[in-house]
């Protein structure tokens, strides 16, 4: 499992760096997504993943004794989630309006901020 | 000690954002709210500052977890001067917004993302927990995503496009270096992580997360060569944006690299000799662009890059003396780029351009102004006694004990580079003669605005400058902080047993 899920994350973070350097701006925002989920698997997988032990203390007992499931990745990749989540459908909005605008979908193109004389 | 109130200044903002949005669009009624807000926030921080620098670190266990197990709000001297300024800034922003900012662009919300962003920036400067500090962060680019597209003008998305993937990149950068090091340390609580990371015998892997850090917080405080964004993005806003963005948002990832470098991953000789190299590289990067542009908000936008490598080189060096220096500059900083950015709305008011080719004459027609605009363009430069001068002291001294003379070489270099901009800007804005420009019709003019509007674009520049006067002209009381400051930073012990409590010993 731990394998499979480091393949994944690798695949993700190229896939997500790889499709950022293109030129499209949808790609560009394909990129960031797959990086963004890149990471939230990393969270995952480094926050050391155990099966079927929840960490819920007995009623007898005052405190974990076993290893048990560390709930605190989850919550941090859901916040990581749901963050993303607000910033990705702004960046879709943004390069919509882009596109409607300069009327392009080439990076390359977006240079009018960088010209010396405006 | 604990104290429940430190969280003020986040709660208070965002109390008085959410305030704004009952009046969405009554706009009159937003700019006198946000006026009086932004003066009990200054209220607020003043007050913070003064309980701590009498009472020493102040913390909060939200919702009574203990640390490290909840999240922890730390306010040192560091985090409350800077709450301090981003409430000096914030005020001087949100009067000079009320003055320049189009009422099309306020019923789209922006004062109340303006509240949200300055809150964003509080809780980062106050949060004492990693992952809380990366959710802060994130308000902060969102509020900062929203302010430099409202209005939506061509060059603003553009320049958008290029500020939100490089944010978003340094937020997925920032992100998995928080995953390692959770992974590595098993802690988010930063006074936690000091002592954990100090007993991590794979140091490889930890300088590995060190580097993580740094490109993240590289990226979001522009410092070579991950600057590029910055000179694209920040001139394509309003001027009232571009002086918050310019003071503060760079400025926050300077603060978070001092804090990450001084309290988790103390720098060894190869970090140190890194960042030096970068700060050299800053400087002349920022530096050398500064030189070629002539808009004028662009030449501020590099000038940004040159100074921001000032303070990754007190860093560098790594000694009580040069972080005085950093912090130092990071004061005067702050203060100085939130009025530049604010006297460039005001010329462009005023002439209808920030082409330095064809602007001119102002000297000629407006001595008062340029009188006072003077102040911010040579506390830059620093020349003595203004703010700029004793930071530059400091850091050239402390890179002297060390022996980093080529250092020295670059500060100095970018101190000319930066003399010769100013000097550039200085003769031909002001005192070449005027040259007759087209009447535009989609520009307001400050003449054509009514007397309220003229003050209110007026008076922060004014206190902007008075604080930056009082920066350099009573320069001990500013050194005496910063002093306190490098202290705290060289030896964090006081923060780390302020936030876990006593000495506790590990099993």
């Amino acid at each position: 499992m731990e394998l499979l899920l480091v393949i994944l994350i690798g695949l993700l973070y190229a896939s997500g760096i790889f499709m950022m350097l293109r030129r499209s701006m949808v790609k560009l925002i394909i990129g960031l997504i797959l990086l963004g989920n890149g990471a939230n698997m990393l969270i995952f997988l480094l926050g050391r993943i155990v099966k079927g032990k929840p960490p819920i203390i007995e009623s007898s007992a005052k405190m974990l004794t076993e290893i048990y499931a560390d709930p605190v990745p989850q919550a941090l990749i859901l916040t990581a989630i749901v963050i993303s989540f607000g910033l990705q459908s702004f960046a879709i909005i943004l390069v919509k309006r882009a596109y409607k605008i300069t009327d392009t979908d080439d990076l390359d193109e977006l240079n009018t901020t960088d010209e010396i004389y405006e | 000690m604990n104290n429940p109130y430190i969280i003020l200044p986040v709660i208070f903002q965002l109390f008085t954002a959410v305030l704004l949005l009952f009046f969405w669009f009554r706009v009159n009624a937003q700019r006198l709210i946000t006026i009086i807000c932004s003066l009990i926030s200054l209220g607020i921080a003043i007050w913070l500052l003064k309980e701590v620098y009498q009472n020493g670190i102040l913390t909060m266990q939200a919702g009574g977890w203990k640390a490290p197990f909840g999240i922890t709000f730390v306010a040192d001297v560091f985090s409350a001067t800077m709450v301090l300024l981003t409430a000096i800034s914030g005020m001087a922003v949100a009067i000079f917004s009320t003055g320049s900012i189009r009422n099309a662009r306020l019923k789209f919300g922006y004062f109340p993302i303006l509240n949200f962003l300055l809150m964003g920036l509080n809780g980062a400067f106050l949060t004492g927990d990693i992952f809380n500090l990366y959710v802060w962060f994130e308000i902060i680019i969102i509020a900062s995503f929203v302010l430099i597209t409202i209005g939506g003008e061509k060059a603003q998305i553009e320049g958008a496009i290029k500020y939100v993937t490089m944010n978003l990149l340094a937020s997925a950068i920032f992100l998995t270096a928080i995953a390692i090091l959770y992974g590595m340390a098993g802690s988010l609580n930063m006074a936690d992580l000091s002592e954990q990371v100090a007993q991590i015998e794979n140091r490889g892997l930890v300088n590995v997360v060190a580097i993580l850090f740094l490109v993240g917080f590289g990226i979001k405080s522009a410092i070579f060569p991950l600057y590029f964004w910055l000179p694209a993005s920040y001139h394509t806003p309003p001027p009232a944006i571009s002086a918050i963005f310019g003071g503060l948002l760079t400025k926050v990832g300077v603060y978070a690299l001092l804090r990450i470098f001084t309290l988790i991953f103390i720098p060894d000789a190869f970090l140190s000799n890194l960042l030096i190299v970068l700060a050299a590289m800053t400087i002349l990067s920022g530096g050398l662009g500064a030189i070629l542009q002539v808009n004028m908000r662009k030449i501020f936008s590099y000038l940004i890059v040159c100074h921001i490598g000032f303070m990754i080189a007190g860093l560098g060096i790594y000694t009580e003396l040069a972080l005085v220096g950093a912090i130092f500059y990071l004061i005067h900083d702050i203060i100085v780029k939130t009025n530049l950015f604010l006297v460039s709305g005001l010329i462009f008011k005023l002439k209808g351009t920030l082409n330095i080719e064809k602007l001119g004459g102002i000297y000629k027609k407006y001595p008062k102004f340029s009188l006072l605009m003077a102040i911010p363009l040579f506390s830059l430069v620093g020349i003595p006694p203004l703010s700029g001068f004793w930071a530059k002291l400091f850091l050239i001294q402390g890179s002297y004990l060390e022996g980093q003379y080529t250092l020295i070489g670059f500060i100095l270099l970018g101190s000319f580079l930066t003399l010769w901009v100013i000097a550039k800007v200085w003769s031909e804005v002001f005192w070449k003669d005027a040259v007759n420009l087209p009447k535009k019709i989609n520009v307001k003019y400050f003449r054509e605005l009514k007397p309220l509007k003229q003050w209110a674009m007026v008076i922060p520049i004014v206190l902007l400058a008075a604080t930056s006067l009082y920066i350099g002209l009573a320069a001990e009381h500013i050194i005496l902080l910063s002093k306190q400051i490098a202290a705290e930073l060289i030896d964090p012990s006081a923060y780390i047993e302020a936030v876990l409590g006593s000495k506790t010993t590990m099993p």
